[in-house]
């Protein structure tokens, strides 16, 4: 009787499962996972890289997108990009920041290292008017974006320290312009993107290949752009990663050794006791 | 309960000070020479280990909090200023934030370890009923504190959890205005949170005081749930427990600091990296891992009044867990049956907590209800029938018979 009545549960608990795929949302395509010299336990930025995702950030990105949170002289910071001081004042002197002079009158000055990176739009609602909707500001984007890709990877991920999914997402969007496929409607103003959540993304495709050039000859193919403007922005969301790594890995160490020693004065001490 | 020794200073100032303040004996009595079962095994750590954690939050909470600006226009980017520009102050925001997890893995942990040995029963009833209140108390700072980043998704589980309350019929709007401090959440409910968030840590320090109070009068309960019955069952606090939390808080470092240094945003939401938005609804809501569980049990029912019922009730529960459980035996050691449910219990919870995180709909709401159903009758059904029914396993005479004889066998 109690067994019927389990075989029975478990029946229905099976078939509401395999009903299940079709009750759920439409999956969220999961961006491919890249390499990226800042991932694992012992990760650094590429300076070089870095310097040509600014390089990307500022030709292309800045027109629509605020960086509002870093400052100019971030750039030269230890971990960083690595621009010497010289290369960032210069930076800094080629843009315009809106102050006010001695008489309180608006005016434009050459920035300065401690200026933050100038916003392309005086305000959100300026941002959304010229571009249907206000593109975001980048400053935590590379934090603000991921797939969650369920169990179990969500375990795997702790051990093996995942945390580029912002980065892979930003490249994956970066290259995911496609048609769109057939019985797709896509309203007007709007493109079609593998990796956008609902597929429609305001923002037109932005890199094309030689669009950006490089002096390190670098490739200046599609594939390469949204690597370098990636790991560019997450350097901008999370400037102290090389720090807290390393500062992590002596963390680490000193207190596998610290455990290691209580670990036997507690076997000292129990000992009478045992 | 009788001591190993008893404090007498040698110094003449201390001694001066000890006859007007005894403070030196209390200390003495409760750290030195208080006396601890012998057999206690790793599970008993994490009392420990949650002092840490509690000192831990409080001195990076203090000093995140002379960098923060309770403000809707400025938490957030005051937030991005403690992670860029104050000396280390990434580190004191990643410690503090994942610190609130580790706290709470640590209690359950402890709670768990409670269930398991029976440590709620007779004479600790008290005891436990306090721990049901630290817990309920750093459940509300914890919720408080996630919402101070004023991220998207602070704003949004602010608007979420603070909503539960207009369930209550009749009055449950005016409570929800009252609670906001105006007809949505902002800055006067941003600013509310900051001042409670920076209280409550103070009162579960409190309620902590008198935790290990009642623990002192009582005793520690031990995985065997027979009390000690003569100084060989027990042994002083120091240097044997002091020895034994120390490593073990050593090694729970290690996973936090993997969390801290290798993994920091691993248990926040990516939408917490977006300026909060009132505007702007995320795609899901979900609060922090912690509470999952019983945003499970709320998402379970489909009634709005009944489902904040049964997320209190679930809570509450536990504060009568010592009447529920009808056995006379305390540690599951002896008793089989308690055993596998206890087991499923803990297979429920942690279930519901996947639950949680997942979308309601097909399988996860069949499963959370199923869940949520063997949930409550553990503690309705199951646990009062139990002691009833359930044939226990001889007990052993004394601890250090249980010990000492294990090891001679």
């Amino acid at each position: 009787m109690t067994m019927k009545r389990v075989v029975l549960a478990l029946t229905l608990l099976a078939a509401a499962g395999s009903a299940a795929p079709a009750v759920a949302q439409e999956q969220q395509e999961i961006p491919p996972r890249l390499k990226w010299s800042f991932a694992t336990p012992f990760g650094k930025y590429d300076e070089a890289q870095l310097q040509r995702g600014f390089k990307i950030y500022r030709e292309v990105c800045s027109n629509c997108h605020s960086l509002n949170l870093l400052s100019i002289g971030s750039l030269a910071d230890a971990g960083g990009p690595g621009f010497s001081e010289a290369q960032v004042a210069q930076i800094a002197s080629e843009y315009k920041i809106k102050d006010l002079d001695d008489k309180g009158q608006d005016t434009e000055r050459p920035g300065r290292p401690a200026d933050h990176f100038p916003a392309p739009f005086p305000n959100a609602l300026a941002a959304a008017a010229a571009n249907g909707v206000a593109p975001p500001d980048m400053s935590t984007l590379a934090k603000a974006r991921g797939v969650s890709r369920g169990f179990p990877w969500f375990v795997i991920d702790l051990i093996t320290t995942y945390q580029e999914a912002g980065p892979d997402y930003i490249a994956a969007i970066l290259k995911g312009y496609e048609d769109p496929p057939k019985g797709f409607t896509l309203p007007e103003g709007g493109h079609y993107n593998k990796y956008f959540p609902g597929h429609n993304i305001a923002m037109p495709p932005p890199l094309q290949a030689g669009q950006v050039t490089f002096d390190d000859g670098a490739p200046t193919t599609l594939e390469g752009y949204s690597q370098d403007v990636s790991a560019f922005l997450m350097w901008a969301a999370e400037p102290k990663l090389v720090q807290r790594k390393r500062i992590g890995f002596q963390v680490i160490i000193f207190l596998i050794v610290l455990s290691g020693l209580l670990y036997f004065t507690k076997k000292k001490i129990w000992s009478d006791v045992h | 309960m009788s001591g190993h020794s008893t404090y007498a200073p040698q110094n003449k100032v201390l001694q001066w000070f000890e006859k007007r303040l005894p403070i030196g004996g209390l200390i003495y009595s409760s750290f030195v020479a208080y006396p601890t079962p012998r057999n206690l095994n790793y599970w008993w750590t994490f009392g420990g280990i949650l002092s840490f954690m509690l000192g831990v939050q409080i001195i990076t909470g203090i000093v995140l909090a002379m960098h923060y600006t309770p403000h809707v226009d400025m938490a957030f980017n005051s937030v991005e200023t403690i992670m860029r520009d104050v000396n280390y102050g990434w580190l004191l925001r990643y410690v503090h934030a994942n610190g609130a997890s580790m706290f709470f893995l640590a209690v359950y942990i402890h709670m768990f370890r409670g269930m398991y040995y029976g440590s709620y029963k007779e004479p600790r009833e008290v005891l436990w009923i306090l721990g049901v209140i630290i817990y309920l108390v750093m459940m509300a700072t914890g919720f408080m504190g996630y919402v101070l980043v004023w991220g998207q998704m602070s704003f949004w589980a602010a608007t979420v959890i603070t909503n539960l309350f207009s369930a209550i019929p009749g009055i449950g709007d005016t409570i929800v205005t009252w609670l906001w401090g105006g007809y949505a959440v902002g800055n006067p409910t941003l600013n509310r949170f900051y001042s409670l968030h920076y209280l409550l840590p103070f009162v579960i320090a409190g309620v902590v005081v008198l935790h290990v109070w009642a623990l002192h009068v009582s005793g520690q309960n031990n995985p065997t749930g027979i009390e000690p019955k003569s100084d060989k069952d027990t042994v002083p606090f120091t240097p044997y427990a002091t020895a034994k939390d120390s490593f073990a808080i050593a090694c729970f470092c290690i996973l936090y600091a993997w969390f801290i240094f290798y993994v920091p945003n691993y248990l926040g939401h990516p939408d917490n990296y977006i300026p909060a938005n009132p505007a702007v609804t995320p795609a899901e809501i979900v609060p922090e891992w912690y509470y999952l569980p019983f945003y499970a049990i709320l998402r379970s029912i489909p009634n709005k009044l009944l489902g904040v019922i049964a997320l209190f009730s679930s809570i509450g529960i536990l504060a009568f867990l010592p009447w529920l459980d009808t056995s006379r035996v305390r540690s599951a050691r002896y008793r089989p049956l308690f055993k596998q449910f206890f087991w499923l219990f803990v297979i429920a919870a942690v279930g519901l907590g996947y639950l949680g995180s997942k979308p309601p709909e097909g399988i996860y709401v069949i499963l959370s209800r199923v869940f949520t159903l063997y949930y409550f009758a553990f503690f309705i059904i199951i646990l009062p029938l139990l002691g009833i029914f359930e044939k226990t396993k001889p007990l052993p005479n004394s601890i250090s018979e249980s010990v000492l004889g294990a090891r001679g066998a």
